[in-house]
Parts: C-alpha cells; structure tokens; sequence
C-alpha cells in the first residue's frame, strides 16, 4: 500500500494573529487531479505553501510521499523538492536567465545530464507547452502574460515530477490556450501518472481535468471528493460557486 | 516506487523494464548509459512493453541511444510510444545558444560606447530637469513640497547620525597622527591650521560625498530601478503625473540642499574629535583651539566646502537616478546599475574635486 502523496494532519496557520486554518486536514491519493476551490483570501495560496514546505504551519503535520516535510535530513528533503513542480501564479521565472536558461536550470542542478541531452530535453518541455525553439533565446521580461505562464510550467515540468502544484494555472490565457493547457496537463497526467493540485477559479479548468474537488471555506476543507459529489455539498461556497453552472459541470 | 530501471540484454535483443524516468534514473546514471551504449551498435530489436514508466528524459536518452531513428523492431505500449513520438517530433539540428566571443579592441569600444551613453543620458535628465524647473517656475502649485521635504529627510536627517560617527573617526585619527608629527617639529600650535583647513575644505565634503553616494544613491537608483521593474512608474504617467517632476526632481534637489548641511556638521563634529585628540595629546585647550580657529581658517574656506557640499549632492544624485531610470526589468540589470550608480558617483565627486582644487588654489590659503 502507498503512502498518499499529500497528507495533512490538523494544520493551523495564522497570519498577524488572525488564524487562516485552522485544523485542516487533506489527503490526496496518487493519481488525483484536485481543483482546490475557496473564496478570495481563504488561503488557498497558504495551503499550497505549507505543501512546498515554503511555510511552516503552526501545529499539525505536512507529509508528502509519506515523508515528514520537517525531517531534518537535508539530501532527504532535497529529493523530496525534486519529486515536486510547482507553477507560481506570477511565473516567478529567474529575470536574469533567458527561457532556454530557466528551464535548463533545475536540469543542470542535478549535475548528471550532459549538454546535449539538457538541450533536447529543454526543447521537448518547450515544444510541450506549444512554444518555439526561438523563444529560448528571449528574456522574461520580454514575454507576454501567456508565455509566462507557458514557460514557468515547462520549468516545473523540468524534472519529470510526481506531483504538480498548479496556482492559477489558467488565469489570463485565452480559451484556446486554456483549453490546450488543460489537454496538455490532461495528457501528461496519463503518461506520466502525475498527481496535480491546483488552485483555480476557472469553472472550464475545473471541469476539464479534475478528478477531484476540495473546498477550503471557514478555515478547514469542509468538502472533499470526486467532482460531481463536492457540487451537492450544501454550503454557500459551494452553491455559491457552481451556481447555475451547476448542472452543465455535470 | 519500487521498480528500478533495468536491462537485460539478449543475444539480438533488449529488454528494458521497471521504471523509466529521472528521479529512478538518477542513483546509477553512469551505470545504465553505459549498457544502453553498449547495446545500441548490435541490437535491433527493443522489448519496452515491461516497462512501467517512461517519461521525456528517459524517452532522450533512448532516443539518443538509437541514434535518433526508430529501432528496426520496437515493442512498447501505445502511451509510451506516444512519448518517444514527442521526442522524435523535435528538429534534429537544434541550434545550439552561442554568445559572440568578443576581443579586447571590442571591450574597450563596447566601454567607451557605454560611457558615452551614459554621459549623454546624463546631459539628457539635466536638460529635462531645467526644463521641469521652468515648468515649476510658472506654475509653484505644482511643485512636490511633500515629496522634497521627504528626501531631505531620508537624505539628511536620517544620515545625521552615521557622519557624525565617521567624521568623529576621522577628526580624532588626523589630529593623533599630525600631533605626533608637529610634536617632533615643536610646532605644536600648527594643530588648528592643519585640522582646520584639511577637514573644513577638502576632508568634511568628500568624506560626506562617499558617505552618501553609499547610503543615499544607492537606495535613490534602487527605488527608482524597483519602480520600473514593476512597472510603477508606468502607472504614474498614465496617471498624468510627471515621473520628473515627482521622482527624479525631489531627489536631486532633495539631496542638494541635504548635502551642504550635512558636511557643516561632519565637518564641525571632526573638528569637535580633533579637539579633543589635540587636548589629549597636545594638552592645546579647547578654548585656545576655538580662539585660533578662525584666524588659523579665513572664511572662503567653509565657502568652498559648502560649495562642494551642493555640486556633489547634485552629482550624486542625477548620476544615481539616471543609472535608476535606465535599470532593465530583471534583477541582473538592477544590481549592475546599484553598483555602476555608486561607483560613478564617488568617481565623479573625486573629479568634480580635484576641478575645485585647481580653480580655487588661490582662494582662501592664508599666506605665510
């Protein structure tokens, strides 16, 4: 029996005394696509932070692969990093490094690739996210929104990870790139059998690719399963959210 | 995770299992190139079908070990053939990402050029900033009071502190070293002229400008650079609202009218040290110093110093915000220009010193 990817136990977290969980709990199986659904400022964004280990909850425990994100062996948590990509909502690509360099980077880290090698693999993550082997050559600040986008997750694609932490993934595309992104996650996770956790407000992303729904209101997940069962949770979140789109998602 | 990559070579045949991909890969890279590479020459038929993972960098390095064709005979599931597909796809001459090497004519130019700009730039946000003077002239409900007062503050007030401490540092060090000198010479009394106009015209207003250009330009070019970076300053022209006459015009004239104050009172404080080192080692009485002070210093001397005061607040702070207007959007290109920004304004200051020297060499050197 494996070890669920993510496990949280009873984590609290505040910020300036005002509390953003409060003894929540979550665990995502291997193979789950997880749209991670709350009102503006619920704390999804801190969720997926205390997932990366970027913030430590005050009480309760992170696992990931069955691993203690607070274990105390450096080369432990540094493989644990490598098993997980994570998609920041702004790109977050290095300003000083051009595409090609953004991506090569987590690649080169491993210190085991020859260059030719970095170089297909660079190009293959770049041709996934629909972009061209030209735009390697571009600076961050040169790319529009999209590619920004497109880029950060062929970054977080680099290393081949098991988990996919996606925030706002689909946020300012176009539909038809939407759409794409969605296939192209879709695809990745069959192949690859990748677990994603995504933050989304985008009802099309949602219904297009996850599996699974979890709803963060009042501080904690008060709803968390297969789609189609989180949408008949009587909350006003939930009925809130899906509103009339209710019975078209399903 | 428990399936490792694995190999097992047939006569004619390889047969590939377990799990394909990076993170598996990694513990025995060396290894697993090798027996592919061994393979690859004879082999002609490749059984993939046991494998239960393969992802894109396993799919390269297959793909390189066939030479970047198909195998004669390959047998694999339709997903992972779906992931060599996408190797296969790509263009088989990628062109590699040079950057011209360039020779030491070149450097130089490429130097000579930059510096050029970066005078022009200069020459360019002294005309803008004549021109936005005017503007103000004619219209004074306009001008940033709030802003100015703002940068006098930060500039000044706030560095009171860190010159007093240096000027005191330096006061006390010049007067212990000329005493133990003029004490050799029994020109004991030569204390206050030594003191008096070293640190009054030269030592107050460059130990000041270096101070400053550290404390204060770098944080004006780092502002200003920021601001563009997250494009702020775009948002203040559409706006309406001038980004020289609210950014850049407060702080150069911020710090012009910071910098004389403040050499006045590190110059005053490093006396006020070289008193009291003169006191100790000389045993020359306060009063006795203050009294031979001003005959010892005529008056064109703290003239000049606060002279020096204006011109290198000025310098500082058009050659910081001028190295800030022109930071690129990444962080790279934000510390190039924090660094040239510093490193040009403490140049420029000991220039636009040494130029004074030479035009006032006969003002204010009482004659013997």
């Amino acid at each position: 029996m494996k070890p669920p990817v993510i496990e949280l136990r009873g984590v609290c977290a505040s910020f300036r005394g005002q509390a953003v969980h409060r003894d929540l709990s979550l665990r995502v199986d291997e193979g789950q696509i997880v749209g991670l659904l709350g009102g503006s400022g619920s704390g999804k964004t801190t969720l997926l932070r205390e997932i990366l280990g970027l913030l430590r909850p005050e009480s309760g425990s992170v696992h990931l692969f069955g691993v203690n994100l607070n274990d105390p062996d450096v080369r432990l948590q540094r493989d644990l990093r490598r098993r997980l990509g994570m998609l920041f909502q702004h790109g977050a690509l290095f300003s000083a490094l051009s595409v090609f360099d953004n991506i090569a980077f987590p690649l080169r880290e491993l210190r085991c690739l020859d260059a030719d090698w970095i170089r297909r693999l660079v190009h293959l993550k770049l041709a996934m996210v629909g972009l061209e082997a030209a735009h390697g050559k571009l600076m961050p600040a040169e790319l529009s929104g999209g590619m920004v986008k497109r880029v950060a997750l062929a970054r977080a694609l680099a290393l081949e990870p098991e988990l996919l932490l996606l925030d706002e993934p689909t946020a300012g595309l176009d539909p038809d790139r939407s759409q794409n992104f969605v296939e192209l996650v879709g695809d990745l996770q069959r192949e690859l059998g990748l677990t994603v956790v995504m933050v989304t407000h985008d009802l099309h992303t949602l219904a297009g690719l996850a599996t699974h729904v979890a709803v963060l209101a009042d501080q904690r997940i008060i709803a968390f399963g297969p789609k189609d069962e989180v949408m008949t949770v009587d909350h006003s979140f939930v009925t809130g959210f899906f509103g009339a789109d209710r019975r078209k998602l399903l | 995770m428990s399936e490792l990559p694995s190999l097992h070579a047939e006569p004619g045949r390889v047969v590939l299992s377990g799990c394909w991909t990076l993170a598996e890969m990694l513990p025995n890279m060396p290894a697993l190139q090798a027996q592919l590479a061994a393979c690859s020459a004879t082999t002609k038929h490749w059984d993939l079908s046991a494998v239960t993972r393969l992802d894109s960098a396993a799919a390269v390095l297959l793909w390189r070990t066939w030479g970047s064709s198909w195998p004669a005979s390959l047998a694999i599931s339709d997903l992972h053939r779906q992931s060599l597909a996408r190797v296969a796809e790509l263009p088989v001459d990628i062109p590699e990402q040079t950057r011209p090497r360039r020779g030491f004519p070149e450097m130089v130019g490429a130097l000579l050029l930059k510096a050029m700009a970066n005078l022009r730039g200069m020459i360019v946000l002294f005309g803008q900033l004549l021109l936005d003077t005017a503007y103000l002239c004619r219209h004074p409900r306009d001008i940033p009071w709030k802003e100015f007062t703002a940068n006098v503050y930060k500039a000044g007030a706030q560095a009171l502190a860190v010159t007093a401490l240096v000027g005191f540092l330096i006061g006390v060090t010049i007067s212990y070293l000329s005493a133990l000198q003029l004490k050799s010479f029994g020109a004991d009394l030569f204390i206050v002229n030594i003191l008096g106009i070293s640190i009054i015209r030269e030592l107050g207003p460059v130990l000041v400008a270096v101070l400053v250009a550290g404390r204060s330009g770098s944080a004006m070019t780092a502002q200003i650079g920021v601001m563009r970076v997250t494009e702020e300053i775009d948002a203040l022209s559409t706006m309406g609202i001038s980004r020289s006459i609210r950014v850049v015009l407060p702080k150069i004239f911020g710090l012009t009218v910071a910098m004389p104050l403040l050499v006045l009172w590190t110059s005053a404080v490093a006396l006020f040290g070289g008193m009291l080192a003169a006191l100790v080692q000389l045993d020359l009485s306060l009063i006795y110093f203050l009294e031979n002070l001003p005959r010892a210093v005529p008056m064109a001397n703290l003239v000049i110093g606060l002279c020096k005061g204006v011109m290198f607040g000025f310098v500082i702070a058009i050659v910081a915000c001028h190295f800030g207007l022109h930071v690129k959007p990444n962080t790279e290109s934000l510390s190039a220009n924090t660094t040239s920004a510093v490193v040009t304004a403490i140049t420029t200051v000991i220039l636009v010193d040494a130029i004074f020297a030479i035009f006032t060499r006969q003002i204010g050197v009482p004659q013997l």
